[in-house]
């Protein structure tokens, strides 16, 4: 029972202290500020862009600050700068209709190549020659050196 | 004299070699003729060089990409002039093999140096942006790393044939759709520095190039039929088909997020940006796994390979990386509080795996050989490399590789600062202090200038001395700025960080200057890998020396006692 109370509230400190990581301004800006690009035409992302008399980023900059001293959460800011600038301005495809395809494809292509390879590899080993046990087959001039060949290939040293 | 003695192979790639030349010659003579003047009139002393590109590496990274993309012109042509011709064997690969080590060295030197670039000149403290234009030069860089992986196969085991092929020609065909993205003009890139109307060359060039190819596979198809058996999933074998895999899958995942832009405007009617995030987001756990791959491959035998072998060579290295990662989060790195962190305490943990089992083979082979000839240990190490330039080049080249990533990792914990700075004022930046000693401003033939004399603190103890500046090009019009940058190699080695600076301008209210630093941890091993990497390429390169021959200790003749 003691243990399961010591458990719960290390728990507890702990979801506290990532929360209190994820409500901090500063952090806010600074993955918004990742999340966006810049629109002057540079195609950096909107912190990164330090293109000397950007006409863009300062202000774009300034508005995020002043959306978060709002206190408007993260979809509403990002969806005033889509509304603003475009759909450009949000630096990754969203989670939503046709741009999940986007964040789908590579990994469902990874998973379906894995598969695929696994099944190669099964199909192959099938395929190795099976001797039965104690079975020996005498190894003659050709097909000797062809071994030594092989053998030297294979290791190397 | 090689063509002597394959002068039919050498007659049929050298056509195809000159079917690729004449393509570019038709361009350079009626599309798109590099001497045409420009319209208007020109000024007297002409618009000048784009100042970026007023940098001393801009004179050797534009011909190593080039190389890199040219040369694979050469294993493309007898690859497919091996098809063309029904040529038997493996031969084609071993002609071409330098080439393509050649090339792929040049193509890795063209991508730092243009990454190195970026990070010296565009002042914004990173080195990849993934803009499709990096991304065109990457993607055949990881079909031919790929390729060079799979012939392997070829060679020793007769295997991957029709892969090999289809590799080779798919890295083509990626130098020159590279080329196509960089000129065309389809995809917005901050490197449009020369975008023309010659894209359906392309176009017309590239579907030429996927007929050819494919109309001779499907006509030869059967001469490239080969043994495929596999004895175990624990051997070379598989490892090198897992490696193909992820490499083809990273090429394919870069090329989706590069042309997912155009399909998303085909497909809704607006565009979307795939910017860093996407490729972070989805290259990050590629990369970790071809890490993994890349620090089991080398202690994998060819055929198969016994557990205990497996345990026996990976206990150590396995014990070292697990050893680093404790260390990291002993030194507080949370992988449990930001995605960045764990990837950055994996991709440690993985690189340090690669460099002990590098290091543990070189060990292990050394004391083989000194064990058998007497040597010391480093010379038994030389000597190994020496025998095998191949094997162990490679693993140098994979050393290189592991100190690469641990310079990327370094960007999860990137710091920046900016302030306004006037005479004595001071700004922080992890344990830096920096002080403005003075700013100024400078008149010269070809810009002028504003800069900042900035002097660097640490611990109370003055470091160094900096000078970001801003210059103002006359000829072209165009404001640059020229970030200062200074590795903290003495001070911590291993810990090495980059302190960024970047004169941004002047308040125009109050006269000062606007100082943005950047503290950029490990990023100086990226370089060092990067030269790693090619000191293993060109290892691999040396002709193998001729094995030592042993010779069994004479046995001495003794005369039975009592013989006369």
């Amino acid at each position: 029972m003691r243990l399961r109370r010591v458990a719960q509230a290390a728990l507890l400190c702990c979801a506290v202290f990532l929360c209190m990581g994820a409500s901090d301004q500063e952090t806010r800006f600074k993955d918004l500020g990742h999340r966006m690009m810049c629109v002057c035409g540079c195609s950096q992302i909107l912190l990164e862009c330090n293109h000397v008399g950007c006409q863009y980023s300062d202000r774009m900059r300034s508005e995020l600050i002043a959306g978060l001293d709002r206190g408007d959460n993260d979809d509403l800011l990002l969806s005033s700068f889509v509304q603003k600038y475009g759909t450009t301005v949000i630096a990754a495809p969203t989670n939503t209709g046709f741009n999940r395809v986007a964040w789908i494809v590579p990994y469902l292509v990874l998973v379906l190549g894995i598969v695929g390879v696994i099944s190669l590899v099964r199909l192959w080993k099938s395929r190795a020659l099976v001797l039965p046990a104690g079975a020996v087959l005498p190894v003659k001039g050709a097909e000797l050196v062809e071994f030594r060949d092989q053998a030297r290939k294979d290791t190397e040293l | 004299m090689r063509y002597k003695t394959d002068s039919r192979l050498f007659a049929y790639a050298s056509v195809i070699i000159a079917a690729v030349q004449v393509f570019f010659l038709l361009l350079l003579n009626f599309a798109a003729r590099p001497f045409v003047g420009t319209p208007g009139i020109a000024p007297a002393d002409g618009n000048g060089l784009n100042p970026l590109l007023q940098y001393p590496e801009m004179v050797i990274h534009p011909p190593m990409l080039y190389l890199g993309y040219v040369g694979f012109t050469v294993p493309f042509a007898f690859a497919l002039a091996a098809l063309i011709m029904r040529y038997p064997g493996e031969k084609w690969i071993h002609i071409t093999r330098r080439w393509t080590m050649v090339t792929w060295g040049f193509l890795t030197c063209g991508i730092f140096l243009g990454a190195h670039w970026a990070y010296s000149v565009l002042g914004w403290g990173g080195y990849w942006g993934w803009d499709p234009v990096e991304n065109a030069s990457f993607m055949p860089w990881l079909t031919g790393t790929a390729f060079l992986h799979s012939v392997m196969m070829q060679e020793k085991r007769g295997m991957l044939k029709i892969w090999n092929m289809w590799l080779i020609f798919v890295t083509f065909g990626l130098c020159i759709f590279g080329t196509f993205l960089t000129r065309s003009g389809v995809v917005s890139s901050v490197h449009a520095f020369a975008q023309s109307s010659i894209g359906n060359w392309f176009v017309v060039f590239m579907a030429l190039i996927a007929a050819t190819c494919a109309f001779y596979f499907f006509k030869n198809k059967s001469h490239l039929r080969s043994e495929h058996k596999l004895e175990s999933i624990a051997s070379r074998e598989s490892s090198f088909l897992f490696n193909n895999l992820l490499f083809v899958l990273f090429c394919f995942t870069v090329l989706w997020g590069t042309l997912f832009p155009i399909l998303s405007e085909w497909v809704q009617g607006t565009k979307v940006t795939v910017g860093p995030p996407f490729f972070n987001k989805v290259a990050i756990p590629v990369v970790l796994l071809l890490l993994l791959l890349t620090a089991l491959g080398p202690l994998l035998a060819w055929r198969k390979t016994s557990i205990e072998s497996i345990k026996r060579n990976f206990t150590w290295p396995a014990l070292g990386a697990l050893l680093v990662g404790v260390l990291m989060m002993v030194f507080g790195v949370r992988p449990w509080v930001d995605i960045s962190y764990f990837y950055s305490l994996m991709a440690a943990m993985l690189a340090i795996l690669v460099a002990l089992t590098v290091i543990s083979e070189f060990i292990r082979g050394g004391r083989v050989i000194s064990r058998h000839t007497g040597m010391g240990l480093p010379g038994s190490m030389l000597h190994l490399l020496h025998r095998n330039t191949r094997r162990y080049g490679g693993y140098i080249v994979h050393m290189g590789v592991a100190l690469v990533i641990i310079g990327f990792l370094g960007s999860a914990f990137n710091q920046d600062a900016e302030k306004e700075m006037g005479y004595g004022d001071k700004m922080t930046i992890g344990p830096y202090t920096l002080v403005c000693r003075s700013y100024t401003q400078e008149d010269k033939p070809n810009y002028g200038s504003e800069w900042a004399i900035i002097d660097i603190f640490r611990g109370g103890k003055q470091i160094d001395t900096m000078f970001p500046e801003r210059r103002f090009y006359k000829a072209s019009q165009q404001t640059q700025t020229v970030p200062q940058i200074h590795s903290t190699v003495k001070e911590d080695f291993f810990l090495v960080k980059d302190l960024y600076m970047v004169y941004e301008g002047i308040n125009q209210d109050t006269g000062k200057p606007i100082i943005k630093a950047h503290l950029n941890p490990m990023v100086p091993w990226i370089w060092i890998g990067w030269i790693v990497m090619i000191v293993g390429t060109v290892a691999a390169l040396v002709p193998n020396a001729a094995p030592v021959r042993l010779t069994a200790p004479a046995r001495v003749q003794t005369a039975p006692v009592g013989a006369d």
